[in-house]
């Protein structure tokens, strides 16, 4: 099993002396199903940037996908998360005015594929999902859930390898969370590595491994 | 590690368009307000080009229809320096006569005869009119037309008949002719028989009162020695016909004899801006300078608040560049929008003002395409800044933000 994120030594500090990250080493493989958990101020946040190259670590090596990402540019690393990574987000983070199809066809634009090639994928991703009904409704029309649904949709209309979930179920209620988790377990058993970050115990126990993160090191690593 | 290289992110070209549009369209009314300043700028420009090119062909036009062989001569500037210089009373008869000259006329000052709405009124009131006295082919000479009336012909030119400028007639408070309609000149009525429409290639004449010469001979003391002689020339021979006037007009002085052609200074006078359109042309730069402030300001807001967007574009594989770009061709966008709307309103502007003028519509494509190219370039200056600030935006702190 391929390594599909590989971090080794990380740390990373902030001007002002704050170190979020004190040495991390993590292996996540492919196809798996994990869950970072930690309070809040954990570093849980910066670990979930760092894995989706939004940052860079300040020491330390950081593979994703086998690719080590010291040695990329900018425009490699986006092309990385154009087409290995895909980010959900607790605030969602759609565009409301635009509809649910244009939104999960975003998650295309930037890997340079033509427009109708990535409204059929979107159309795809959005019946993955169960939102197939709903693909002209605008973004500030759609219910909590449904925005999560179609921010996954966006999230995996690339096929990307690893799929970086932050407190996805944050702002839902308990039975819409479970749905939002119960997806993204359908997403993980048809091949997709996924990894949540969440602070809530309950959503992190009902996955296949539980990475706990206190003071900007792994305190626990613990597999089903 | 097997790693395969990675190709860098793209945005297809067609697509840039497309990402600078989701800006404006989902905020519409703020598009269209941060757009006014530029749109009135360029308005006012295209209007103010499009009505002064209009109205210097209207008078390029009606200098064709008019006629460019007009010359006219007036005695000059004597080398003694002293006393009035006029032509000798032989100029008409001997211009009338020379080479290619087909036509010529004169118009002798009355100095001290003032011309008066009756006679209760001062003599000292001139109202900077002045009496003359004038051959019956002057008016076809000049090519004056008439409002009302007729021109002075050889019958009524014996008698105390007047013929007023447009000016005169005005200043007098005389719109008709008609048998009461009389004018006080020196010490009696003169009934008047004519009023001119403005004399585009004499304006002189406007604000004169034209008596027939040979009742001024008879009655006033004329003397036939011309203030001013209107010539026309054979077309083709303007030139020569020009520089024989003057030893033809007065042998012994030609050196005293002014020769001008008054449809060269009206040409050129067309031709020249006027200080209006120096004025709204910079009236119009100052709201175009605005106009680039206003998009400047409304771009830079609009980075502020779109930070999680920015965020967001950043991790679906936007590099800075195609975050700096979007917001560049957002404001471009902007800039054009405003170029095109200002550009149609002042195309209409112009085509109201015209017709209103009864002039021909005349817009010069460099205005309308020049304002285009100006808009565009305010755009792009006010989105530069912008777009380097929501380029910088770092993805992180813009996904935690919200």
């Amino acid at each position: 099993m391929s390594a599909v994120v590989e971090l080794l030594g990380v740390r990373r500090s902030y001007p002002g002396g704050v170190e979020a990250l004190r040495g991390v080493d993590l292996t996540i493989g492919a196809g798996e199903l994990a869950a970072i958990v930690g309070p809040s101020g954990s570093g849980k946040s910066t670990l979930l940037h760092i894995v989706g190259t939004l940052e860079r670590p300040s020491e330390g090596t950081v593979a994703i996908a086998g690719h080590e990402t010291s040695r990329l540019g900018d425009g490699q690393l986006a092309g990385l998360r154009a087409r290995t990574i895909g980010f959900v987000f607790q605030q969602f983070f759609l565009l409301p005015g635009s509809t649910a199809l244009e939104n999960v066809a975003n998650g295309l634009l930037y890997t340079g594929a033509p427009a109708h090639e990535r409204v059929r994928r979107a159309r795809e991703a959005l019946e993955q999902v169960g939102l197939g009904h709903r693909l002209g409704h605008r973004a500030n029309q759609l219910s909590g859930g449904e925005c999560q649904r179609v921010a996954i949709a966006r999230a995996i209309v690339g096929r990307p390898a690893l799929v970086l979930a932050d407190e996805p179920t944050g702002n839902l209620d308990t039975r819409t969370g479970g749905e939002i988790v119960g997806l993204l377990r359908a997403l993980n058993a048809a091949g997709t590595t996924v990894l949540v970050i969440t602070h809530d115990r309950a959503v992190a126990d009902t996955l296949n491994r539980q990475i706990s993160i206190r003071d900007g090191l792994v305190e626990s690593d613990v597999a089903a | 590690m097997s790693a395969e290289a990675i190709s860098p992110s793209t945005l297809q070209p067609r697509d840039v368009l497309r990402v600078g549009l989701v800006g404006l369209r989902t905020r519409r009314l703020r598009a269209v307000l941060s757009v006014l300043g530029v749109a009135l700028g360029i308005a006012s420009m295209v209007a103010v080009l499009g009505i002064s090119a209009s109205s210097r062909n209207d008078l390029l036009a009606a200098l064709d229809k008019l006629g460019t062989n007009l010359l006219v001569v007036k005695p000059g500037q004597s080398f003694a320096g002293a006393g009035t210089v006029t032509l000798p009373d032989t100029a008409n008869a001997m211009v009338g006569h020379a080479k290619d000259v087909t036509a010529a006329s004169t118009l002798e000052d009355l100095g001290d005869l003032t011309v008066r709405r009756n006679d209760h009124v001062d003599k000292a009131v001139t109202n900077a009119l002045t009496v003359g006295a004038a051959r019956s082919t002057l008016a076809t000479t000049v090519g004056a037309t008439l409002r009302d009336g007729a021109f002075l012909s050889p019958a009524t030119s014996r008698y105390p008949a007047v013929v007023l400028g447009a000016t005169a007639a005005d200043r007098l408070g005389i719109d008709r002719v008609g048998s009461g309609v009389q004018v006080w000149i020196g010490d009696r009525w003169y009934t008047v028989v004519g009023i001119l429409n403005p004399v585009t290639l004499a304006p002189e004449l406007d604000s004169y009162a034209l008596v027939g010469l040979a009742y001024a001979e008879n009655e006033l003391g004329a003397d036939d020695s011309p203030s001013y002689m209107y010539v026309r020339a054979d077309p083709g021979n303007v030139d020569q016909v020009s520089s024989i006037l003057g030893p033809t007009a007065n042998p012994e002085h030609p050196e005293e004899v002014d020769v001008s052609r008054p449809s060269d200074a009206l040409e050129a006078r067309a031709k020249t801006k006027t200080a209006f359109t120096s004025l709204f042309l910079g009236l119009g730069a100052v709201a175009l300078f605005v106009g680039g402030v206003g998009i400047a300001n409304v771009m830079v807001i609009s980075v502020l608040e779109r930070r999680s967007e920015i965020g967001l574009r950043r991790a679906l594989g936007a590099t800075r560049r195609h975050i700096a770009v979007q917001f560049l061709t957002e404001s471009v966008l902007l800039g054009a929008m405003g170029g095109a709307a200002g550009a149609l309103i002042g195309v209409l502007v112009t085509a109201g003002y015209d017709a209103n003028r009864g002039w021909a519509l005349t817009m010069p494509a460099y205005a309308v395409a020049g304002a285009l190219a100006c808009a565009v370039v305010i755009g792009a200056l006010a989105g530069a800044y912008p777009a380097l600030r929501g380029a910088r935006v770092s993805p992180t702190t813009a996904l935690r933000a919200a």
